[in-house]
Protein backbone atom coordinates (compact mmCIF):
# COMPACT_ATOMS: atom_id res chain seq x y z
CA UNK A 1 0.00 0.00 0.00
CA UNK A 2 1.64 3.21 -1.09
CA UNK A 3 0.82 6.52 0.46
CA UNK A 4 -1.13 9.00 -1.58
CA UNK A 5 -2.31 8.45 -5.10
CA UNK A 6 1.06 7.51 -6.43
CA UNK A 7 0.50 6.99 -10.12
CA UNK A 8 3.01 5.26 -12.33
CA UNK A 9 4.49 8.48 -13.67
CA UNK A 10 5.05 10.09 -10.30
CA UNK A 11 8.49 9.90 -8.78
CA UNK A 12 8.63 10.77 -5.12
CA UNK A 13 11.20 13.42 -4.21
CA UNK A 14 11.91 16.67 -2.44
CA UNK A 15 13.53 18.69 -5.19
CA UNK A 16 12.79 22.40 -5.68
CA UNK A 17 10.63 21.39 -8.65
CA UNK A 18 8.60 18.96 -6.53
CA UNK A 19 8.07 21.73 -4.02
CA UNK A 20 6.57 24.25 -6.45
CA UNK A 21 2.83 24.88 -6.14
CA UNK A 22 1.07 22.74 -8.74
CA UNK A 23 -0.66 25.55 -10.61
CA UNK A 24 2.64 27.32 -11.31
CA UNK A 25 4.00 24.12 -12.83
CA UNK A 26 0.86 23.59 -14.89
CA UNK A 27 1.04 27.13 -16.20
CA UNK A 28 4.73 26.76 -16.97
CA UNK A 29 4.29 23.55 -18.94
CA UNK A 30 1.30 24.95 -20.78
CA UNK A 31 3.21 28.08 -21.85
CA UNK A 32 6.29 26.07 -22.72
CA UNK A 33 4.29 23.81 -25.04
CA UNK A 34 2.64 26.81 -26.72
CA UNK A 35 6.02 28.43 -27.32
CA UNK A 36 7.49 25.20 -28.71
CA UNK A 37 4.56 24.65 -31.04
CA UNK A 38 4.82 28.17 -32.43
CA UNK A 39 8.52 27.86 -33.25
CA UNK A 40 9.29 27.67 -37.01
CA UNK A 41 10.22 24.10 -37.89
CA UNK A 42 13.27 25.21 -39.90
CA UNK A 43 15.00 26.54 -36.76
CA UNK A 44 16.41 23.17 -35.81
CA UNK A 45 18.90 24.57 -33.33
CA UNK A 46 15.99 26.09 -31.37
CA UNK A 47 14.60 22.63 -30.67
CA UNK A 48 18.01 21.49 -29.48
CA UNK A 49 18.01 24.43 -27.05
CA UNK A 50 14.53 23.49 -25.80
CA UNK A 51 15.79 19.99 -25.12
CA UNK A 52 18.68 21.48 -23.16
CA UNK A 53 16.19 23.56 -21.13
CA UNK A 54 14.18 20.47 -20.29
CA UNK A 55 17.33 18.59 -19.36
CA UNK A 56 18.14 21.42 -16.94
CA UNK A 57 14.68 21.10 -15.39
CA UNK A 58 15.09 17.34 -15.10
CA UNK A 59 18.42 17.91 -13.40
CA UNK A 60 16.89 20.38 -10.93
CA UNK A 61 14.07 17.89 -10.28
CA UNK A 62 16.56 15.03 -9.86
CA UNK A 63 14.69 12.93 -12.37
CA UNK A 64 17.22 10.53 -13.94
CA UNK A 65 17.52 10.48 -17.73
CA UNK A 66 16.64 6.78 -17.91
CA UNK A 67 13.37 7.32 -16.04
CA UNK A 68 12.44 10.17 -18.35
CA UNK A 69 13.39 8.33 -21.55
CA UNK A 70 11.43 5.22 -20.57
CA UNK A 71 8.30 7.28 -20.04
CA UNK A 72 8.81 9.00 -23.37
CA UNK A 73 7.81 5.72 -24.98
CA UNK A 74 4.19 6.90 -24.76
CA UNK A 75 4.81 8.82 -27.92
CA UNK A 76 5.64 5.83 -30.11
CA UNK A 77 2.37 6.16 -32.06
CA UNK A 78 3.39 9.70 -33.02
CA UNK A 79 6.76 8.45 -34.17
CA UNK A 80 5.12 5.88 -36.41
CA UNK A 81 2.92 8.59 -37.87
CA UNK A 82 5.92 10.84 -38.45
CA UNK A 83 7.91 8.10 -40.14
CA UNK A 84 5.11 7.58 -42.64
CA UNK A 85 4.84 11.21 -43.60
CA UNK A 86 7.85 11.51 -45.94
CA UNK A 87 6.52 8.55 -47.95
CA UNK A 88 2.98 9.70 -48.40
CA UNK A 89 3.26 13.50 -48.55
CA UNK A 90 2.99 15.31 -51.90
CA UNK A 91 5.28 17.83 -53.57
CA UNK A 92 8.99 18.17 -54.30
CA UNK A 93 10.98 14.96 -53.64
CA UNK A 94 14.56 14.08 -52.71
CA UNK A 95 16.42 10.80 -53.01
CA UNK A 96 17.73 9.26 -49.80
CA UNK A 97 19.40 5.87 -50.04
CA UNK A 98 17.65 5.28 -53.31
CA UNK A 99 14.19 6.09 -51.92
CA UNK A 100 12.27 9.03 -53.20
CA UNK A 101 10.98 11.03 -50.22
CA UNK A 102 8.87 14.15 -50.10
CA UNK A 103 10.74 17.21 -48.85
CA UNK A 104 7.59 18.61 -47.40
CA UNK A 105 6.91 15.28 -45.75
CA UNK A 106 10.38 15.21 -44.22
CA UNK A 107 9.86 18.65 -42.73
CA UNK A 108 6.41 17.61 -41.55
CA UNK A 109 7.82 14.51 -39.89
CA UNK A 110 10.55 16.49 -38.20
CA UNK A 111 7.97 19.02 -37.05
CA UNK A 112 5.71 16.39 -35.46
CA UNK A 113 8.61 14.52 -33.96
CA UNK A 114 10.49 17.43 -32.47
CA UNK A 115 7.45 19.27 -31.10
CA UNK A 116 5.74 16.08 -29.98
CA UNK A 117 8.79 14.82 -28.14
CA UNK A 118 9.35 18.14 -26.39
CA UNK A 119 5.68 18.40 -25.39
CA UNK A 120 5.57 14.86 -24.07
CA UNK A 121 8.88 15.32 -22.25
CA UNK A 122 7.60 18.47 -20.54
CA UNK A 123 4.38 16.69 -19.52
CA UNK A 124 6.29 13.68 -18.23
CA UNK A 125 8.45 16.00 -16.15
CA UNK A 126 5.33 17.65 -14.74
CA UNK A 127 3.76 14.28 -13.95
CA UNK A 128 6.88 12.88 -12.35
CA UNK A 129 7.19 15.82 -9.99
CA UNK A 130 3.50 16.41 -9.15
CA UNK A 131 1.04 14.07 -7.48
CA UNK A 132 -2.29 13.55 -9.17
CA UNK A 133 -4.05 15.07 -6.18
CA UNK A 134 -1.89 18.18 -6.44
CA UNK A 135 -2.51 18.44 -10.16
CA UNK A 136 -6.23 18.61 -9.46
CA UNK A 137 -5.74 21.32 -6.85
CA UNK A 138 -3.67 23.17 -9.42
CA UNK A 139 -6.38 22.89 -12.05
CA UNK A 140 -8.95 24.07 -9.52
CA UNK A 141 -6.71 26.99 -8.71
CA UNK A 142 -6.32 27.86 -12.38
CA UNK A 143 -10.12 28.28 -12.48
CA UNK A 144 -10.85 25.25 -14.61
CA UNK A 145 -14.61 24.58 -14.59
CA UNK A 146 -15.21 23.10 -11.10
CA UNK A 147 -17.39 20.36 -12.51
CA UNK A 148 -14.48 18.99 -14.56
CA UNK A 149 -12.21 19.02 -11.53
CA UNK A 150 -14.88 17.28 -9.46
CA UNK A 151 -15.33 14.59 -12.09
CA UNK A 152 -11.59 14.03 -12.20
CA UNK A 153 -11.38 13.79 -8.39
CA UNK A 154 -14.17 11.24 -8.30
CA UNK A 155 -12.43 9.24 -10.99
CA UNK A 156 -9.35 9.04 -8.80
CA UNK A 157 -11.32 8.19 -5.70
CA UNK A 158 -13.61 5.60 -7.21
CA UNK A 159 -11.39 4.17 -9.95
CA UNK A 160 -10.08 1.52 -7.58
CA UNK A 161 -13.51 0.83 -6.09
CA UNK A 162 -14.97 0.18 -9.53
CA UNK A 163 -11.99 -1.85 -10.74
CA UNK A 164 -12.39 -3.91 -7.61
CA UNK A 165 -16.08 -4.41 -8.29
CA UNK A 166 -15.18 -5.47 -11.83
CA UNK A 167 -12.64 -7.95 -10.50
CA UNK A 168 -15.20 -9.43 -8.08
CA UNK A 169 -17.72 -9.86 -10.89
CA UNK A 170 -15.07 -11.58 -12.99
CA UNK A 171 -14.25 -13.94 -10.12
CA UNK A 172 -17.95 -14.65 -9.64
CA UNK A 173 -18.31 -15.45 -13.35
CA UNK A 174 -15.28 -17.69 -13.42
CA UNK A 175 -16.28 -19.46 -10.20
CA UNK A 176 -19.36 -20.58 -12.02
CA UNK A 177 -17.29 -22.00 -14.82
CA UNK A 178 -17.47 -19.09 -17.25
CA UNK A 179 -14.45 -18.50 -19.44
CA UNK A 180 -14.61 -15.66 -21.95
CA UNK A 181 -13.37 -17.23 -25.15
CA UNK A 182 -14.77 -15.81 -28.32
CA UNK A 183 -17.66 -13.95 -29.75
CA UNK A 184 -20.40 -16.16 -28.34
CA UNK A 185 -19.51 -14.99 -24.83
CA UNK A 186 -19.69 -11.30 -25.56
CA UNK A 187 -23.33 -11.31 -24.51
CA UNK A 188 -22.40 -12.31 -20.97
CA UNK A 189 -19.66 -9.69 -20.84
CA UNK A 190 -22.07 -7.05 -22.08
CA UNK A 191 -24.53 -7.96 -19.34
CA UNK A 192 -21.76 -7.75 -16.75
CA UNK A 193 -20.86 -4.33 -18.06
CA UNK A 194 -24.51 -3.32 -17.76
CA UNK A 195 -24.65 -4.58 -14.17
CA UNK A 196 -21.46 -2.70 -13.40
CA UNK A 197 -22.93 0.46 -14.83
CA UNK A 198 -26.06 0.14 -12.71
CA UNK A 199 -24.04 -0.58 -9.58
CA UNK A 200 -21.84 2.43 -10.25
CA UNK A 201 -24.86 4.58 -10.91
CA UNK A 202 -26.49 3.51 -7.65
CA UNK A 203 -23.26 4.12 -5.82
CA UNK A 204 -23.24 7.57 -7.34
CA UNK A 205 -26.67 8.20 -5.88
CA UNK A 206 -25.59 7.01 -2.44
CA UNK A 207 -22.43 9.11 -2.55
CA UNK A 208 -24.52 12.10 -3.50
CA UNK A 209 -26.78 11.48 -0.49
CA UNK A 210 -23.74 11.33 1.77
CA UNK A 211 -22.41 14.56 0.30
CA UNK A 212 -25.71 16.38 0.70
CA UNK A 213 -25.91 15.13 4.28
CA UNK A 214 -22.65 16.86 4.96
CA UNK A 215 -23.67 20.19 3.55
CA UNK A 216 -22.81 19.85 -0.15
CA UNK A 217 -24.75 22.42 -2.14
CA UNK A 218 -23.30 22.13 -5.63
CA UNK A 219 -19.71 23.25 -5.24
CA UNK A 220 -16.75 21.65 -3.57
CA UNK A 221 -15.51 23.57 -0.56
CA UNK A 222 -11.92 24.75 -0.81
CA UNK A 223 -9.95 22.73 1.72
CA UNK A 224 -6.38 23.24 0.63
CA UNK A 225 -5.91 26.65 -0.83
CA UNK A 226 -2.72 26.34 -2.81
CA UNK A 227 -1.10 29.71 -3.24
CA UNK A 228 2.21 30.66 -4.79
CA UNK A 229 4.58 33.44 -3.85
CA UNK A 230 6.02 35.76 -6.47
CA UNK A 231 9.36 33.96 -6.16
CA UNK A 232 7.73 30.60 -6.84
CA UNK A 233 5.95 31.97 -9.88
CA UNK A 234 9.12 33.44 -11.31
CA UNK A 235 11.02 30.21 -10.62
CA UNK A 236 8.40 28.16 -12.43
CA UNK A 237 8.07 30.57 -15.32
CA UNK A 238 11.82 30.61 -15.97
CA UNK A 239 11.30 27.65 -18.31
CA UNK A 240 8.69 29.17 -20.64
CA UNK A 241 10.44 32.57 -20.58
CA UNK A 242 13.75 31.07 -21.63
CA UNK A 243 11.88 29.11 -24.29
CA UNK A 244 10.20 32.29 -25.51
CA UNK A 245 13.56 33.97 -26.04
CA UNK A 246 14.71 30.97 -28.10
CA UNK A 247 11.48 31.06 -30.09
CA UNK A 248 11.79 34.76 -30.90
CA UNK A 249 15.36 34.23 -32.03
CA UNK A 250 14.09 31.40 -34.20
CA UNK A 251 11.70 33.76 -35.96
CA UNK A 252 14.24 36.58 -36.32
CA UNK A 253 17.24 34.60 -37.54
CA UNK B 1 -31.86 3.51 32.18
CA UNK B 2 -33.85 6.11 30.33
CA UNK B 3 -32.36 9.55 30.74
CA UNK B 4 -35.23 11.97 30.95
CA UNK B 5 -34.31 15.22 29.26
CA UNK B 6 -33.93 18.16 31.55
CA UNK B 7 -36.80 20.55 30.96
CA UNK B 8 -34.47 23.39 29.92
CA UNK B 9 -32.72 21.67 27.03
CA UNK B 10 -35.05 20.42 24.30
CA UNK B 11 -34.83 16.75 23.32
CA UNK B 12 -32.16 15.98 20.73
CA UNK B 13 -34.75 14.44 18.46
CA UNK B 14 -38.51 14.54 18.35
CA UNK B 15 -40.41 12.70 15.65
CA UNK B 16 -44.19 13.11 15.66
CA UNK B 17 -46.70 11.24 13.51
CA UNK B 18 -44.24 10.75 10.68
CA UNK B 19 -45.73 8.99 7.67
CA UNK B 20 -44.14 8.65 4.27
CA UNK B 21 -44.89 7.01 0.95
CA UNK B 22 -42.25 6.70 -1.76
CA UNK B 23 -43.09 8.32 -5.12
CA UNK B 24 -43.92 4.88 -6.52
CA UNK B 25 -46.75 4.68 -3.99
CA UNK B 26 -45.11 2.25 -1.59
CA UNK B 27 -45.85 3.44 1.94
CA UNK B 28 -42.84 2.89 4.19
CA UNK B 29 -43.74 4.80 7.38
CA UNK B 30 -47.18 4.87 9.01
CA UNK B 31 -46.99 7.44 11.82
CA UNK B 32 -43.75 7.13 13.75
CA UNK B 33 -43.45 8.79 17.17
CA UNK B 34 -40.06 8.87 18.82
CA UNK B 35 -38.36 11.18 21.32
CA UNK B 36 -34.69 10.93 22.19
CA UNK B 37 -33.32 12.99 25.04
CA UNK B 38 -29.98 14.71 24.98
CA UNK B 39 -27.11 12.31 25.67
CA UNK B 40 -29.16 9.13 25.25
CA UNK B 41 -27.91 6.17 23.21
CA UNK B 42 -30.83 4.44 21.53
CA UNK B 43 -30.87 1.40 19.25
CA UNK B 44 -33.37 1.31 16.40
CA UNK B 45 -34.12 -2.35 15.75
CA UNK B 46 -36.23 -3.84 13.04
CA UNK B 47 -36.32 -6.46 10.31
CA UNK B 48 -35.27 -5.74 6.73
CA UNK B 49 -37.69 -3.46 4.96
CA UNK B 50 -39.15 -2.12 8.22
CA UNK B 51 -38.47 1.45 7.15
CA UNK B 52 -35.37 2.14 9.25
CA UNK B 53 -33.36 3.76 6.50
CA UNK B 54 -36.41 5.70 5.37
CA UNK B 55 -36.77 7.08 8.89
CA UNK B 56 -33.06 7.97 9.04
CA UNK B 57 -33.30 9.90 5.76
CA UNK B 58 -36.05 12.02 7.29
CA UNK B 59 -33.89 13.08 10.20
CA UNK B 60 -31.78 15.47 8.13
CA UNK B 61 -34.38 16.37 5.55
CA UNK B 62 -33.15 14.23 2.64
CA UNK B 63 -36.68 12.87 2.44
CA UNK B 64 -39.53 15.26 3.16
CA UNK B 65 -43.06 15.77 2.04
CA UNK B 66 -44.88 13.16 4.09
CA UNK B 67 -47.13 13.83 7.09
CA UNK B 68 -45.79 14.60 10.56
CA UNK B 69 -42.89 16.54 12.02
CA UNK B 70 -39.23 16.03 12.84
CA UNK B 71 -37.54 18.39 15.29
CA UNK B 72 -33.84 18.40 16.09
CA UNK B 73 -32.87 20.19 19.30
CA UNK B 74 -35.98 22.32 19.00
CA UNK B 75 -35.38 23.18 15.34
CA UNK B 76 -37.99 21.89 12.88
CA UNK B 77 -36.55 20.01 9.89
CA UNK B 78 -37.52 21.92 6.78
CA UNK B 79 -36.27 24.10 3.96
CA UNK B 80 -35.70 27.08 6.21
CA UNK B 81 -32.99 25.61 8.45
CA UNK B 82 -31.60 22.92 6.18
CA UNK B 83 -27.91 23.82 6.51
CA UNK B 84 -28.22 24.07 10.28
CA UNK B 85 -30.11 20.76 10.47
CA UNK B 86 -27.51 18.95 8.37
CA UNK B 87 -24.83 20.22 10.72
CA UNK B 88 -26.74 19.02 13.79
CA UNK B 89 -27.65 15.58 12.47
CA UNK B 90 -24.61 13.50 11.60
CA UNK B 91 -25.50 10.42 9.57
CA UNK B 92 -22.96 7.63 9.11
CA UNK B 93 -24.14 5.57 6.16
CA UNK B 94 -23.82 1.85 5.94
CA UNK B 95 -21.10 1.61 3.30
CA UNK B 96 -18.03 3.71 4.16
CA UNK B 97 -17.12 3.80 0.47
CA UNK B 98 -20.21 5.93 -0.06
CA UNK B 99 -19.41 8.15 2.87
CA UNK B 100 -15.74 8.72 2.08
CA UNK B 101 -15.66 10.38 -1.30
CA UNK B 102 -12.60 12.60 -1.11
CA UNK B 103 -9.09 11.60 -2.21
CA UNK B 104 -7.57 11.66 1.28
CA UNK B 105 -8.85 11.02 4.79
CA UNK B 106 -7.99 14.54 5.88
CA UNK B 107 -9.90 16.17 3.04
CA UNK B 108 -12.84 13.90 3.63
CA UNK B 109 -13.09 14.86 7.28
CA UNK B 110 -12.61 18.51 6.34
CA UNK B 111 -15.40 18.42 3.75
CA UNK B 112 -18.33 19.16 6.07
CA UNK B 113 -16.82 22.05 8.04
CA UNK B 114 -15.24 23.51 4.89
CA UNK B 115 -18.66 23.49 3.23
CA UNK B 116 -19.88 25.39 6.28
CA UNK B 117 -17.17 28.00 5.76
CA UNK B 118 -14.56 26.94 8.32
CA UNK B 119 -11.02 27.31 7.02
CA UNK B 120 -7.34 27.67 7.86
CA UNK B 121 -5.94 26.63 11.23
CA UNK B 122 -9.39 26.21 12.78
CA UNK B 123 -10.32 23.69 10.08
CA UNK B 124 -7.03 21.88 10.61
CA UNK B 125 -7.61 21.73 14.36
CA UNK B 126 -11.12 20.38 14.03
CA UNK B 127 -10.08 17.72 11.55
CA UNK B 128 -7.28 16.63 13.83
CA UNK B 129 -9.55 16.50 16.86
CA UNK B 130 -12.16 14.38 15.07
CA UNK B 131 -9.56 11.97 13.73
CA UNK B 132 -8.00 11.68 17.17
CA UNK B 133 -11.41 10.86 18.67
CA UNK B 134 -11.64 7.79 16.46
CA UNK B 135 -7.95 6.92 16.76
CA UNK B 136 -7.14 7.66 13.13
CA UNK B 137 -4.98 10.78 13.44
CA UNK B 138 -1.98 8.99 11.91
CA UNK B 139 -3.87 8.21 8.74
CA UNK B 140 -4.80 11.75 7.72
CA UNK B 141 -2.93 11.74 4.42
CA UNK B 142 -3.89 8.24 3.31
CA UNK B 143 -6.47 7.69 0.60
CA UNK B 144 -9.59 6.06 2.10
CA UNK B 145 -9.48 3.04 -0.19
CA UNK B 146 -6.13 2.00 1.23
CA UNK B 147 -7.60 1.56 4.71
CA UNK B 148 -9.10 -1.57 6.20
CA UNK B 149 -12.86 -1.74 6.41
CA UNK B 150 -12.85 -1.09 10.15
CA UNK B 151 -10.60 1.92 9.71
CA UNK B 152 -12.84 3.28 6.99
CA UNK B 153 -15.84 2.94 9.24
CA UNK B 154 -14.01 4.90 11.94
CA UNK B 155 -13.05 7.63 9.50
CA UNK B 156 -16.69 7.75 8.41
CA UNK B 157 -17.62 8.41 12.03
CA UNK B 158 -14.98 11.15 12.16
CA UNK B 159 -16.39 12.88 9.07
CA UNK B 160 -19.58 13.36 11.06
CA UNK B 161 -18.07 14.07 14.48
CA UNK B 162 -16.09 16.95 13.01
CA UNK B 163 -19.42 18.76 12.56
CA UNK B 164 -19.96 18.58 16.32
CA UNK B 165 -23.45 17.15 15.78
CA UNK B 166 -26.34 17.23 18.21
CA UNK B 167 -27.16 13.64 17.31
CA UNK B 168 -25.11 10.92 15.70
CA UNK B 169 -27.09 8.49 13.54
CA UNK B 170 -25.41 5.26 12.48
CA UNK B 171 -26.93 2.93 9.89
CA UNK B 172 -25.78 -0.64 10.63
CA UNK B 173 -22.45 0.37 12.16
CA UNK B 174 -21.27 -3.14 12.99
CA UNK B 175 -21.97 -4.72 9.60
CA UNK B 176 -18.92 -6.26 7.91
CA UNK B 177 -16.67 -5.61 10.91
CA UNK B 178 -14.48 -8.31 12.40
CA UNK B 179 -14.79 -8.76 16.19
CA UNK B 180 -11.78 -6.57 16.99
CA UNK B 181 -12.96 -3.67 14.80
CA UNK B 182 -16.42 -4.11 16.24
CA UNK B 183 -15.10 -3.71 19.76
CA UNK B 184 -12.90 -0.73 18.80
CA UNK B 185 -15.91 1.02 17.31
CA UNK B 186 -17.94 0.26 20.43
CA UNK B 187 -15.22 1.79 22.61
CA UNK B 188 -15.20 4.89 20.45
CA UNK B 189 -18.98 5.27 20.48
CA UNK B 190 -19.06 4.81 24.24
CA UNK B 191 -16.40 7.47 24.76
CA UNK B 192 -18.35 10.13 22.84
CA UNK B 193 -20.41 12.67 24.64
CA UNK B 194 -23.19 12.89 22.08
CA UNK B 195 -26.72 11.60 21.52
CA UNK B 196 -26.63 8.41 19.44
CA UNK B 197 -29.30 6.68 17.37
CA UNK B 198 -27.97 3.37 16.13
CA UNK B 199 -29.81 1.38 13.46
CA UNK B 200 -28.84 -2.26 13.76
CA UNK B 201 -29.64 -5.93 13.38
CA UNK B 202 -26.82 -6.79 15.70
CA UNK B 203 -28.76 -7.35 18.91
CA UNK B 204 -25.78 -8.08 21.20
CA UNK B 205 -24.20 -4.86 19.96
CA UNK B 206 -27.37 -2.95 20.78
CA UNK B 207 -27.38 -4.46 24.25
CA UNK B 208 -23.73 -3.60 24.77
CA UNK B 209 -24.02 0.02 23.68
CA UNK B 210 -27.58 1.25 24.05
CA UNK B 211 -29.50 1.29 27.32
CA UNK B 212 -32.71 1.92 25.38
CA UNK B 213 -34.09 0.34 22.21
CA UNK B 214 -37.08 0.88 19.96
CA UNK B 215 -38.40 -1.64 17.48
CA UNK B 216 -39.58 -0.32 14.13
CA UNK B 217 -41.79 -2.80 12.34
CA UNK B 218 -43.98 -2.31 9.29
CA UNK B 219 -43.57 1.43 9.49
CA UNK B 220 -44.53 1.99 13.12
CA UNK B 221 -42.74 1.89 16.47
CA UNK B 222 -43.82 -1.48 17.84
CA UNK B 223 -41.94 -1.39 21.13
CA UNK B 224 -39.88 1.04 23.19
CA UNK B 225 -38.02 0.08 26.36
CA UNK B 226 -34.85 -1.02 28.04
CA UNK B 227 -32.76 -3.04 25.61
CA UNK B 228 -32.38 -5.91 28.07
CA UNK B 229 -36.15 -6.18 28.57
CA UNK B 230 -36.93 -6.09 24.86
CA UNK B 231 -34.36 -8.70 23.93
CA UNK B 232 -35.57 -10.98 26.74
CA UNK B 233 -39.16 -10.88 25.44
CA UNK B 234 -39.10 -13.87 23.11
CA UNK B 235 -42.61 -13.42 21.72
CA UNK B 236 -41.94 -9.79 20.87
CA UNK B 237 -38.67 -10.65 19.17
CA UNK B 238 -40.21 -13.45 17.13
CA UNK B 239 -43.15 -11.28 16.08
CA UNK B 240 -40.72 -8.81 14.50
CA UNK B 241 -38.30 -11.25 12.92
CA UNK B 242 -35.52 -10.30 15.32
CA UNK B 243 -33.31 -13.22 16.26
CA UNK B 244 -30.55 -13.46 18.79
CA UNK B 245 -27.36 -15.24 17.78
CA UNK B 246 -27.20 -18.92 18.72
CA UNK B 247 -26.46 -19.41 22.40
CA UNK B 248 -26.79 -15.74 23.31
CA UNK B 249 -28.88 -15.13 26.41
CA UNK B 250 -29.56 -11.45 27.05
CA UNK B 251 -30.53 -12.18 30.66
CA UNK B 252 -27.10 -13.57 31.42
CA UNK B 253 -25.28 -10.46 30.19
CA UNK B 254 -24.35 -7.85 32.75
CA UNK B 255 -24.25 -4.45 31.13
N1 LIG C 1 -36.51 4.47 -3.28
C1 LIG C 1 -37.53 3.66 -2.92
N2 LIG C 1 -38.64 3.60 -3.68
C2 LIG C 1 -39.66 2.80 -3.32
N3 LIG C 1 -39.70 2.03 -2.25
C3 LIG C 1 -38.62 2.03 -1.44
C4 LIG C 1 -37.48 2.84 -1.73
N4 LIG C 1 -36.56 2.65 -0.77
C5 LIG C 1 -37.10 1.76 0.09
N5 LIG C 1 -38.35 1.40 -0.30
C6 LIG C 1 -39.24 0.46 0.38
O1 LIG C 1 -39.59 1.01 1.64
C7 LIG C 1 -39.59 0.02 2.63
C8 LIG C 1 -38.66 0.41 3.77
O2 LIG C 1 -37.35 0.42 3.26
P1 LIG C 1 -36.08 0.79 4.15
O3 LIG C 1 -36.38 2.04 4.88
O4 LIG C 1 -34.90 0.79 3.26
O5 LIG C 1 -36.02 -0.45 5.15
P2 LIG C 1 -34.87 -0.91 6.16
O6 LIG C 1 -33.78 0.08 6.12
O7 LIG C 1 -35.56 -0.99 7.48
O8 LIG C 1 -34.44 -2.26 5.71
C9 LIG C 1 -39.19 -1.28 1.97
O9 LIG C 1 -40.37 -2.04 1.73
C10 LIG C 1 -38.57 -0.86 0.68
O10 LIG C 1 -38.80 -1.80 -0.33
MG1 LIG D 1 -31.66 -0.07 5.59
Amino acid sequence: MGAGHAHKLYRHGHSPVHGLPPHTKLAAVFCFVIVVVSTPREAMWAFALYAVLLAAVAYAARVPAGFLLKRLLIEIPFVAFAVLMPFVAQGERVDVLGMSLSVNGLWGAWNVLAKGTLGVAASVLLASTTELRELLLGLQRLRLPPLLVQIASFMIRYGDVITDEMRRMKIARESRGFEASGVKHWGVLAKSAGALFIRSYERGERVHLAMVSRGYAGSMPVIDDVSASRAQWSYALTLPCAALVVCLLGWLL
Amino acid sequence: MTVSPTPLSPASLEVGGLAYAYPDGHQALFGVDLTIGRGERVALLGPNGAGKTTLVLHLNGILTGGAGTVTVAGLPVGKRHMAEIRRKVGIVFQDPDDQLFMPTVREDVAFGPAAAGVKGPELEARVHKALAQVGMADFADRPPHHLSFGQRRRVAVATVLVMEPEILVLDEPSSNLDPASRRELADILRSLDVTVLMVTHDLPYALELCPRSVILSEGVIAADGTTGDLLADEDLMRAHRLELPFGFDPKSVKV
